[in-house]
């Protein structure tokens, strides 16, 4: 016998790989719908990463625990962490799918582009509420993409609508300081074109990840003087920018952030000196008194099963955003399963279910979210369902909406989805459906 | 006992140098190969060629890049993921722009293209050397970097700065599917290891050895360091563009420039480091040890049945890295490779005593 | 290139610089005031750069290791600082973050150097990657992953000087200047410290030689602990400046990558390198980013640092006050 040794070795090296494949294979038959929850919980964009993970993932626990599931199906899932690295969640996607998920929220644009051609081959939906790309809306190229609530050319093109509000916004200057990723990027073709229709100059700065020098940055906006700030950050980069705008003495009135720009842990490191800071939300803001929360102290902090550290984070903006992803998760599957039957639902019959979404402000009201989440409406043609949002502002202790709704110019925006939809379904390949023809 | 090279004579030269001299590690390499073709895609989970064998492939392949500079040629280097960078981009620019060109064909010239910039970036290692090059070369990883995210034309104007590889397809055929992309990778990585373990045995990598382990005496009988400098980027960044075009075509599929950005060029020094310092083998073990680590620790919490959240669970994976890191180097300084070699060893007289 | 022509080389690359600095305002670009203001803050970002870049400095002079783990130090240290003044007044609170700083100090002479001692720089580099991450992962399990305020009272609203002389005046971040005040004050007590009392002349015997001051009865093992020890301070003072700016969060340790440039620019082994490098990175870094980033599209200060730092060491390869290294066979 030769090598046997080196046999041994190598057989054991590979029992130990086939182990943790066989582990992940074992736990899939069974009778719940599974969803991976990836998050960041470490690094750079904790702060504002754990928020998010804790509302998704308690809103998940209430469902179970409230309602004994979806229409009485378990649901289970499991966090992986990601560290907003692409190739950490293309790897947590990986390792999950083998567990039969039928939706992933990445939390993450980068991801989401990363994935977007995956899910399409593992039939497997992807729901990015309020973040990843903008010409997903267009269900006819992108059938497993659901931006729910609102994308960031929504948001530029309403942000863009608030400041016109203050006056006509010809010869006038706004400056973007963005996250330099496929996330800070998205808005600029939007911007770009607002700024020819509307006659104002766009200087565009970006911020190299994380964002923790932006001294550079800062002077530049205060040499260029503009009439606006509009910030496209995330993580610490946030909170850096508000404090360097303070230490070069820019108006905090005249920054506006997007929704992912206006949290709790974003104006908190600058305390007072943040008040007036502004941000367009996805029609949520900090709210705390809603049925959903009170059931998330009954059912889940009362009983010490809360994920969050501590239950003062219960109804934080971005505990809320978390809460509301995981809201249209549970609603799209309850969607589905209106058509197909009170059982574990695939990932098929879900996507089918995010397409015929249907919530109402009374069935809003129901589910104990008033007044947090617009109606929403998707269909193959548009797979965003609602896109509105408001601004709140910081009065330097806590978030209050300062402006009426406001609604993204689909008139202006559907073109250019459309345009950009082709262009993708050229690149790939993919022969769009007929949205006509879709029931 | 088992591993004895008593009885094999060589007796010509060419027998001598041949590729791998022992009769037992040619037939262990080939049996590897042979199982690998063979019987691996029959027998691994998806999951297993997703998550593990397939990044373990190509980052073996991108980590005998970094080991011919680092290890055989001594010039420490922390700009690898910029050069996998200019592989991918270089990838999905030539794959766009020539659509009918053979894809193999794209990635070999992908390779070349982090050639050329590997060359120019290591230029100045003929006047820097030690610390000094090792933080020049972040010069390399930072402007890489930031040109992928800022320049247009790499990116083909993607208004996100993110791209996506065309579809696979070799010659009509289809490389869909976990195990066909493993193939795929297997088949590349296999072919470049043995043009790898070859260099290092020519002239070319017994003049990078000299050029490590003594610049000046090498220099003194004859070698210019120019010339070997210069081949080892030129090699180095080929292997390690090429592991960048296959990451982003075969592994990712989409990305942007943070998938290489300096932890990627950390992580590939690791690999190089604990698998040991110029070694072909310790490449691939190096590769295995720090792929599979942090998908282990992960999992290890569930199968002692402890519930652990995911922060602490990332948090104690980071110390752990961390800890085995030191560890190796305090217990093992040459790497995984030289604990292969002590196995050998013991093998070589087992089961006897002496 | 001999001697001579060096020195040519480098006060040409000096003068080619300073032009460079001075460009944007003599062609017209920028205003002086707005000139001025990027010189002020690219040199008070500068400062603090030289602070980690000392405490990188006095770890490879004394021991020749290339601390990797210094940005994973400041980290902790301001961490340790912030979770602690929760709990107890300031001064307290920073008593027992210097005394942690020194036990880690400790630590990592303990179980990292000892074993690894007469081992290559490579080895040792790649021994304090591991040190950063044990540390990042550990700072994050006992003080937790939150961004948190650190407030030591300093002023967060600029002041506008010289209002009267141009329009607009020029800003000046007070908090900048109280933070380049505390550093260079740090940077004169550690000169100070070296040049005058026993243990900072060992220190100095220590970085000459090793084999020499151990064989004249200088303990390596204790000098290594303090030297660990001093840079664990450096660090704790770093992370107060950063964290009172930034607030006290993860991204703190990336401060490790500014300071490389730095100490490359200095020369790994000296202490008016890393002060003399920090202020240039700091300058080119910002002017760069102002002037040159919108032609460019901008975002390029990251690498701007790391290709002046290069084009330095083209002309000077040991950096502008390294040691001049002679090859033997």
């Amino acid at each position: 016998m030769k090598h046997t040794w080196k046999w041994k070795a190598a057989a054991a090296a590979l029992a130990l790989a086939g182990g943790i494949g066989a582990a992940q294979d074992a736990l899939a038959q069974s009778k719940e719908i599974f969803v991976p929850v990836l998050v960041y919980r470490t690094g750079a964009y904790a702060p504002n990463g754990a928020p998010w993970a804790d509302g998704f993932v308690d809103y998940l626990k209430l469902v179970n625990a409230r309602d004994g599931g979806v229409n009485g199906v378990k649901i289970a899932y499991e966090e992986c962490e990601t560290g907003y690295a692409t190739d950490r969640g293309v790897e947590c996607y990986e390792r999950l799918k083998s567990k039969k998920p039928v939706a992933v929220n990445p939390l993450s644009t980068g991801i989401t582009f990363a994935l977007t051609e995956k899910v399409a081959n593992d039939k497997i939906v992807l729901m990015t509420t309020g973040y990843g790309r903008a010409d997903s809306v267009d269900g006819s190229v992108f059938a497993w993409n659901f931006p729910f609530l609102g994308t960031y050319w929504d948001a530029a093109d309403m942000l863009v609508q608030e400041v016109a509000k203050k006056g006509n916004l010809k010869g006038k200057k706004i400056a973007l300081v963005y996250h330099d990723s496929p996330y800070g990027k998205e808005p600029i073709p939007v911007l770009e074109a607002l700024a020819k229709q509307k006659g104002f100059t766009l200087v565009k700065l970006p911020v190299t990840h994380p964002g923790v020098e932006q001294k550079a940055t800062w002077l530049q906006v205060r040499q260029q003087r503009p009439d606006y700030v509009f910030l496209w950050g995330w993580g610490v980069m946030n909170s850096t920018a508000i404090k360097e705008a303070i230490a070069v003495s820019y108006p905090r009135l005249q920054m506006y952030g997007v929704w992912w720009s206006g949290a709790e842990p974003d104006v908190l490191p600058a305390e007072m000196a943040a008040k007036g800071y502004n941000a367009i939300t996805m029609g949520h803001s900090a709210e705390k008194d809603r049925p959903v929360h009170k059931d998330m102290l009954k059912f889940l902090y009362d009983k010490g099963q809360g994920t969050a550290a501590k239950k003062e984070e219960v109804g934080s903006v971005l505990y809320n955003r978390g809460m509301i992803s995981a809201m249209m998760l549970v609603e799209s599957i309850k969607s589905a399963q209106s058509k197909y039957g009170k059982r574990v639902m695939t990932g098929e019959e879900v996507r089918w279910g995010a397409e015929h979404l249907n919530l109402d402000a009374a069935k809003i009201k129901a589910i104990g979210f008033e007044g947090m989440v617009q109606p929403v409406k998707t269909s193959c043609m548009d797979h965003g369902g609602a896109h509105r949002g408001r601004i709140h502002t910081w009065d330097g202790k806590e978030w209050s909406y300062t402006s009426d709704m406001l609604e993204a110019n689909q008139k202006f925006l559907r073109p250019m989805i459309e345009a950009s939809a082709k262009k993708y379904a050229q690149e790939k390949h993919i022969t769009p459906r007929d949205c006509s023809k879709e029931k | 006992m088992i591993y004895r090279e008593t009885g094999q004579y060589k007796t010509t030269y060419e027998a001598d140098q041949q590729l791998f001299p022992i009769l037992q590690d040619r037939i262990f390499v080939l049996l590897v190969i042979a199982f690998a073709f063979g019987a691996v895609p029959f027998l691994a989970s998806e999951y297993l060629f997703r998550a593990i064998l397939t990044p373990f492939l190509i980052l073996s392949l991108a980590a005998i890049g970094l080991n011919i500079l680092v290890g055989y040629c001594g010039q420490v280097s922390l700009g690898t993921g910029g050069f996998m960078a200019v592989g991918a981009y270089a990838a999905y620019n030539l794959a766009l722009r020539l659509p009918d060109l053979n894809l193999l064909v794209v990635f070999v010239l992908a390779g070349l293209c982090a050639t050329v910039v590997g060359v120019l970036f290591g230029l100045p290692s003929l006047r820097i050397k030690g610390f000094y090059l090792a933080v020049a070369t972040l010069a390399a990883q930072f402007f890489l970097d930031w040109a992928f995210a800022r320049i247009g034309w790499f990116t083909n104007y993607a208004p996100s700065g993110s791209v996506s590889a065309p579809p696979l397809v070799i010659l009509g055929w289809e490389v869909v599917g976990p195990v066909r992309k493993y193939l795929l990778v297997l088949g590349i990585v296999c072919v470049f290891a043995l043009v790898a373990r070859n260099l290092v045995r020519g002239a070319i990598g017994r003049s990078w050895m000299a050029m490590r382990d003594m610049d000046v005496a090498a220099e003194v009988i004859g070698i210019r360091p120019l010339y070997a400098k210069v081949t080892a980027f030129a090699v180095s960044s080929f292997f390690v563009g090429l592991s960048g075009a296959l990451w982003a075509f075969v592994y990712l599929g989409a990305w942007e420039p943070l998938a290489f950005d300096v932890n990627r060029s950390f992580q590939l020094l690791f690999m190089v480091i604990i698998g040991g310092l110029g070694s072909i083998l310790g490449s691939f073990l190096g590769a295995a040890f720090i792929v599979i680590l942090p998908l282990a620790l992960n999992q290890m919490p569930g199968w002692l049945g402890v519930e652990m959240s995911t922060a602490l669970i990332s948090h104690i994976e980071l110390m752990v890295f961390g800890a085995l890191i030191v560890f190796f180097l305090i217990v093992e300084p040459h790497g995984l490779a030289r604990l292969w070699a002590i196995g050998k060893e013991k093998l070589r007289l087992w089961p006897f005593p002496h | 290139m001999n001697i001579f022509q060096q020195k040519w080389m480098t006060g040409l690359l000096l003068a080619a610089l300073a032009v460079g600095a001075l460009a944007p305002m003599l062609s017209g670009v920028a205003g002086f005031p707005q000139w001025l203001e990027v010189v002020l803050g690219g040199l008070m970002s500068g400062v603090l750069y030289s602070l980690v870049a000392l405490g990188l400095v006095l770890i490879f002079k004394a021991s020749g290791v290339f601390n990797f783990a210094q940005g994973a130090m400041v980290l902790f240290a301001a961490l340790t600082l912030v979770r602690l003044m929760e709990k107890m007044p300031f001064v307290v609170a920073l008593a027992i973050a210097a005394l942690v700083m020194v036990a880690i100090a400790w630590l990592v002479e303990r179980l990292v150097l000892r074993p690894l001692v007469n081992q290559e720089g490579i080895v040792l580099f790649m021994a304090t990657l591991g040190v950063a991450y044990f540390i990042d992962g550990i700072g994050q399990i006992i003080w937790g992953s939150d961004i948190y305020t650190l407030d030591i009272g300093m002023p967060k609203e600029p002041k506008i000087l010289l209002e009267k002389t141009f329009e607009g005046g020029i800003l000046v971040s007070m908090e900048d200047v109280i933070a380049a005040v505390i550093a260079a004050a740090l940077v004169g007590a550690l000169a100070l410290f070296f040049q005058k009392t026993g243990t900072g002349r060992a220190l100095r015997a220590v970085a000459d030689d090793h084999q020499a001051a151990q064989s004249i009865g200088i303990p390596l093992g204790r000098i290594w602990v303090i030297v660990w020890s001093v840079s664990g301070l450096v660090a704790l003072v770093a992370g107060i400046i950063w964290g009172s700016k930034l607030g006290v969060q993860f991204s703190l340790q990336l401060i490790a990558l500014k300071a490389l440039p730095v100490v490359i620019l200095g020369g790994f082994t000296s202490i008016p390198g890393a002060i003399l490098g920090g202020l240039i990175i700091g300058l080119g870094e910002k002017l760069s980013e102002v002037y040159l980033g919108p032609l460019l599209g901008g975002g390029i200060e990251n690498w701007f640092a790391y290709v002046l730092a290069l084009v330095f060491l083209l002309v000077r390869p040991e950096g502008l006050f390294g040691e001049k290294h002679i090859d033997r066979v």
